[in-house]
């Protein structure tokens, strides 16, 4: 998914590397206490890893295999800054050393790869978690909706800058058609490895992944008589999930839908697109999204502009969400037995992912 | 790694992308290449499409700087070959844009598509081999520090030159899992080995996690206060920056001279 050079025209390249270093420069100052707590090592060696998964050859079923792209996986695991810091590191050296994608476009690569799949997997992630069971296990369908989502959202804004920026008249529908389509499969890939690596980490250190961090338990001990004492374990970060999860989640949802809707509403033709996504999101087959229902309603029932554009990024959070809870759901009932059984057994617990590579 | 070493010249040994012959383009300061190759391709991206003299001379241009170079073009050519995606997408495009349809071998494909697909092929070519020189002519280390001399905030460049240090390292752990996780049966053929690739990718994570707090600790036990050391770039003449602005200004000639041109022509 590497842009090359001349893809977009040099306005939208500049464009798009002044909001990436905007977002850099305001990633590194989030990131400020926890590089000075841990070193530059520690980040620079979560991008060495997010550069060596990528070449790895993951089977995602039906004879295929798929490659990461690591957005929603970093986000997960070191958290929305120091993730954005490494996606956009790993980028600069593709760029300058491996001559993949072009020095010109690099502000579009890592402002679609570095920035938008890390802070849709976060944002995605989180709003899940609001509404999982507190437990580390919720943390691997949380990214794996994190990455589904994180992938056609990413997709969605290259369509966008494209209608921006683009230097061939190919007819944006066609294009957000194809972009979107192609990219919903890769996002499955991306979502089942996503949650497989995900899963495995929480298997051996849940400690390590940034976003269950407060869904560590507490430790009880018991003394001679009996008595418990509960010692909380530390929380590095006051990102506790609030008392109304499910108005975090909505939130969240807005904050998605506002980020769509003022894309959408950027481009006079923006509903048409995004219809067409959502006739992806929506459905299950590929090719349906031409005589998508929302395509239709999107040019014939509502004006252009920001209104209609507001709806239909509404509409997409809540397909997004609804799937999320979906797979949420069946992983749930997949784990099987109520949280306090697993609570009671918390080794087996914490090895269930495992099972299948010691068959 | 780093600087230019004097080794054969006719067909010179390679230290990871850097190739080992000393040439006038390798002894260039890192930052002014740094600058004159982004400049160069940000002329080359603003030239108006379908203007075919104009990629023609940028590529002389290129071809000249490869030479002085003394890369060798099988290297330049199997190096182009990340670009393959998107040349894919160029000849796609001829038959999906829009516009005038012309009759090629009976098949009608867009006029606009045409010269579209042409334009994006020339820039991107133009863009990955200039991407090529860079990283065939620089070390790792002397783009670190022509980074740093570039203002790009020290936090980043530190994080750049341990992910570079380390990339190594944490590929070849990789290497050892992968061949772990095969000898045991785990082929990564099938959907049933993706729990083990991932439980593979997983500790790898906690692995370099773990690397990266040792790291930590040891740079701390020998004196670390938080500021990394200045990666002193060698310094740079005004000559020699000269010298790298003559590509971004042969490409700004040309860009103006086809312009003047073609605006004569109408």
């Amino acid at each position: 998914m590497h842009v090359p050079d001349g893809f977009l025209d040099a306005p939208t390249s500049v464009a798009t590397g002044v909001v990436a270093a905007g977002v850099i420069g305001l990633s590194l100052r989030r990131a400020e206490r926890e590089i000075r707590e841990s070193g530059p090592a520690l980040p620079g060696l979560t991008a060495a890893f997010v550069f060596a998964v990528q070449m790895v050859n993951f089977p995602v079923g039906a004879g295929t295999s798929g490659h990461l792209m690591g957005g929603a996986l970093a986000a997960a695991l070191v958290g929305p800054w120091t993730g954005i810091l490494c996606l956009s590191v790993v980028l600069l050296v593709q760029g300058l050393l491996f001559a993949d994608g072009g020095l010109t476009a690099l502000g579009t690569n890592i402002t679609l790869m570095g920035i938008t799949t890390v802070v849709v997997g976060y944002l995605v992630t989180r709003a899940l978690l609001a509404v999982l069971p507190k437990r580390p296990h919720s943390v691997v369908p949380a990214a794996a909706a994190g990455a589904l989502v994180s992938v056609p959202t990413a997709a969605l804004l290259f369509t966008g800058l494209y209608a921006v920026g683009g230097t061939v008249p190919i007819p944006l529908d066609r294009l957000a058609t194809a972009m979107i389509g192609w990219h919903v499969l890769i996002g499955i890939g991306e979502a089942v490895i996503t949650g497989a690596v995900v899963g495995a980490v929480v298997a051996s250190r849940p400690d390590l992944v940034h976003v269950a961090r407060h869904l560590r338990r507490d430790l009880v001990l018991l003394d001679a008589d009996g008595r418990a004492t509960t010692v909380s374990p530390d929380r590095p970060d006051a990102v506790r999930p609030g008392r109304h999860p499910v108005a975090v989640g909505l939130l969240t949802a807005l904050v998605i839908g506002g980020v769509v809707s003022l894309f959408a509403s950027g481009r006079p033709d923006g509903l048409a697109f995004v219809g067409s996504t959502l006739g992806f999101g929506g459905s299950a087959h590929a090719s349906a999204a031409a005589s998508s229902p929302f395509a239709h309603y999107g040019v014939a029932g509502l004006g252009s502009g920001a209104l209609s554009g507001a709806i239909a990024g509404v509409v997409g959070v809540l397909v997004t969400v609804g799937i999320g809870l979906a797979v949420a759901a069946v992983v749930r009932r997949r784990g099987g037995g109520p949280p306090d059984a697993a609570r009671s057994t918390p080794v087996q617990d914490d090895r269930a992912p495992l099972a299948p590579a010691d068959r | 790694v780093g600087g230019s070493h004097g080794h054969g010249t006719s067909a010179p040994a390679t230290d990871g992308l850097l190739t080992l012959n000393d040439s006038p383009v390798h002894r260039l300061p890192a930052h002014g290449k740094l600058l004159a190759l982004l400049a160069f391709v940000l002329v080359v991206v603003a030239t108006p499409s379908g203007a075919w003299p104009a990629y023609a001379a940028y590529a002389v241009l290129l071809a000249a700087v490869v030479a002085l170079a003394g890369l060798p073009a099988i290297l330049v050519a199997r190096r182009m070959l990340v670009e393959t995606p998107f040349v894919v997408f160029a000849f796609v495009l001829p038959f999906v844009a829009t516009g005038a349809r012309v009759e090629v071998a009976g098949v009608g494909l867009s006029r606009a598509g045409l010269v579209g697909g042409g334009t994006l092929l020339a820039k991107a070519t133009l863009g990955v081999v200039a991407a090529i020189v860079l990283a065939a002519t620089t070390g790792p280390r002397d783009l670190l520090a022509a980074l740093e001399r570039l203002r790009l905030p020290r936090v980043l460049v530190a994080i750049l030159s341990f992910m570079i240090r380390y990339a190594s390292v944490v590929s070849g752990d990789l290497q050892r899992m992968r061949v772990a996780r095969e000898s045991r049966g785990y082929t990564g053929g099938r959907a049933g080995h993706l729990a083990a690739v991932a439980a593979g990718a997983g500790s790898l994570f906690v692995r370099t996690y773990e690397r990266g707090e040792r790291v930590h600790l040891a740079m701390l036990a020998r004196g670390y206060t938080g500021r990394m050391p200045a990666l002193a770039g060698a310094p740079a003449s005004a000559v020699q920056l000269l010298c790298c602005a003559v590509l971004p200004l042969a490409a700004v000639a040309v860009q103006v001279a086809y312009r003047a041109t073609a605006a004569g022509q109408a």
